[in-house]
C-alpha cells in the first residue's frame, strides 16, 4: 500500500480587517511549502476567497484581491 | 454545566485523529468550494460537493432517494457505518449533509466540532491523497423522515397563524433587508427583509471564536432569551437552507428540542414570492 503524503498547516494566523466597508476575517498558514490564505465575511461567516503564494504576503494579496472584487459588488439598500 | 442533549452526535478533533482509521468509520469533508479538500484534507476523508452532490441539480430540492443511495454506496457507507462530517464555513454544509442523511434515515452521523478550520489551526495531519473506497450496499427506509423539513406552507402557517416559532439565522443586515445576500455573494432574491414574526438569531452566535459550539447552558440561554423554547415547534431558515441546517442541528441535537424543522426553501424562496408578506423591522 503506498504511503500517504502528510502535510500540516503551519503558522496558522487569523486576524480581522475591513475591506470595502465590510469586516473580514483573514486566515493564513503554510501548507507543504506553499502559503495559503482564506478570507471570510465576519458577519456571515462564509468564505469569500482563497489565495496561494510562495510567501504569506503573496497568498494574502491574492485572496484579498479576489475578496475585494466580490465585496465591491455588494449593493446596500436604503431602509424604508 | 449541563451536557448536550445528544452528545453522541458531536466528536472533537482528537476523537477523529484517534478513530479515523476505524473500519466502520467514514470521514467526509463537505464543502461548497472543494478547493479546500484538494489543498489538503484529513487522511482517509472523501469529499462531497454540496452544489452537485447534495442538491438535486434539476429542480430545487434535496437529492432524490436513488441518488442518495448511490452517493452512500459510492462513499462506502453502509447503513451501520459511523459517518463523521466536517467542512468549511464552520460546518454549514456538513450540517446540511447531516440533515439530509437524517431525512433518509441514517442513524449514526456525527459532526466534527469546529470543522475544517479547527483541524487546520491545530496543525493536525492533512493529505492530498484521495482514498480508494470499496463500494458498499445501502438500503433506504420505506419513507423519508420529512418531519424535520419545513416547506413553504409550514413557513406561511408559522407567519400567519403562529403555528411555529420562526428563527431567521442570517446576519442582521440580511434580516433587515439592508442587503439581499451575504456581502460578496450573488443576490438570489428580489426583495429583502424577513418572514413576518421571525426572530433574528444569527447562526454564528452558537459558536465560540474557534468555531466549536458553545456550551449547552450558553446555547439554552441564547435561544430561550429570544423566546425560542422546546415547548413550541420551531422552524429555522436562512438564505438557501445551509446555515439554518446548522441551527437545526443545535436545536435538535445539542438542546434536544423535540420539534425543529429546517426550511430549506428559505429566503431564496420567500423573497421571490409574489405578494408574500415581508417585514423589515430592525434586528
Amino acid at each position: 500500500m503506498p504511503s500517504e503524503t502528510v502535510l500540516r498547516a503551519e503558522g496558522y494566523r487569523r486576524r480581522r480587517d475591513r475591506l470595502e466597508g465590510w469586516e473580514v476575517g483573514i486566515a493564513s498558514y503554510k501548507l507543504g511549502g506553499r502559503y495559503c490564505c482564506e478570507v471570510e465575511n465576519v458577519s456571515v461567516g462564509a468564505r469569500l476567497a482563497r489565495g496561494e503564494g510562495t510567501t504569506r504576503e503573496e497568498a494574502e494579496a491574492e485572496a484579498l484581491k479576489r475578496a475585494r472584487e466580490l465585496l465591491v459588488r455588494t449593493r446596500v439598500y436604503p431602509s424604508r | 454545566m449541563s451536557q448536550y442533549a445528544d452528545p453522541e452526535v458531536l466528536v472533537d478533533t482528537g476523537w477523529v485523529a484517534a478513530h479515523r482509521g476505524d473500519p466502520n468509520v467514514r470521514l467526509v469533508e463537505v464543502d461548497v468550494d472543494t478547493g479546500g479538500y484538494d489543498q489538503g484534507h484529513i487522511p482517509g476523508a472523501i469529499a462531497w460537493n454540496w452544489t452537485t452532490q447534495l442538491c438535486d441539480t434539476l429542480q430545487r430540492d434535496i437529492i432524490p432517494p436513488d441518488e442518495f443511495r448511490r452517493l452512500m454506496e459510492e462513499a462506502g457507507i453502509a447503513n451501520d457505518t459511523t459517518v463523521i462530517l466536517y467542512g468549511d464555513n464552520n460546518n454549514w454544509f456538513a450540517a446540511w449533509a447531516l440533515w439530509q442523511m437524517k431525512i433518509y434515515g441514517h442513524s449514526d452521523i456525527r459532526l466534527m466540532n469546529g470543522g475544517r478550520r479547527k483541524w487546520l489551526e491545530e496543525g493536525r495531519e492533512l493529505t492530498t491523497d484521495v482514498p480508494q473506497i470499496a463500494r458498499a450496499s445501502y438500503t433506504l427506509p420505506d419513507e423519508p423522515d420529512f418531519s424535520i423539513r419545513a416547506y413553504l406552507g409550514d413557513a406561511q402557517a408559522a407567519a400567519a397563524q403562529k403555528s411555529a416559532v420562526l428563527v431567521d439565522v442570517r446576519s442582521p443586515d440580511e434580516f433587515t433587508g439592508r442587503i439581499l445576500a451575504p456581502p460578496g455573494l450573488p443576490e438570489t432574491c428580489q426583495r429583502g427583509g424577513h418572514v413576518p414574526g421571525a426572530r433574528n438569531i444569527p447562526w454564528a452566535k452558537v459558536c465560540n471564536e474557534d468555531g466549536t459550539f458553545k456550551s449547552a447552558d450558553e446555547l439554552r440561554a441564547l435561544y430561550e432569551g429570544e423566546g425560542v423554547s422546546p415547548d413550541r415547534p420551531t422552524i429555522a431558515y436562512c438564505r438557501i437552507g445551509e446555515r439554518s441546517s446548522h441551527t437545526w442541528f443545535v436545536l435538535k441535537y445539542l438542546l434536544g428540542y423535540p420539534d425543529v424543522k429546517n426550511y430549506d426553501g428559505s429566503w431564496t424562496e420567500w423573497g421571490n414570492l409574489v405578494r408574500a408578506p415581508i417585514e423589515r423591522a430592525a434586528a
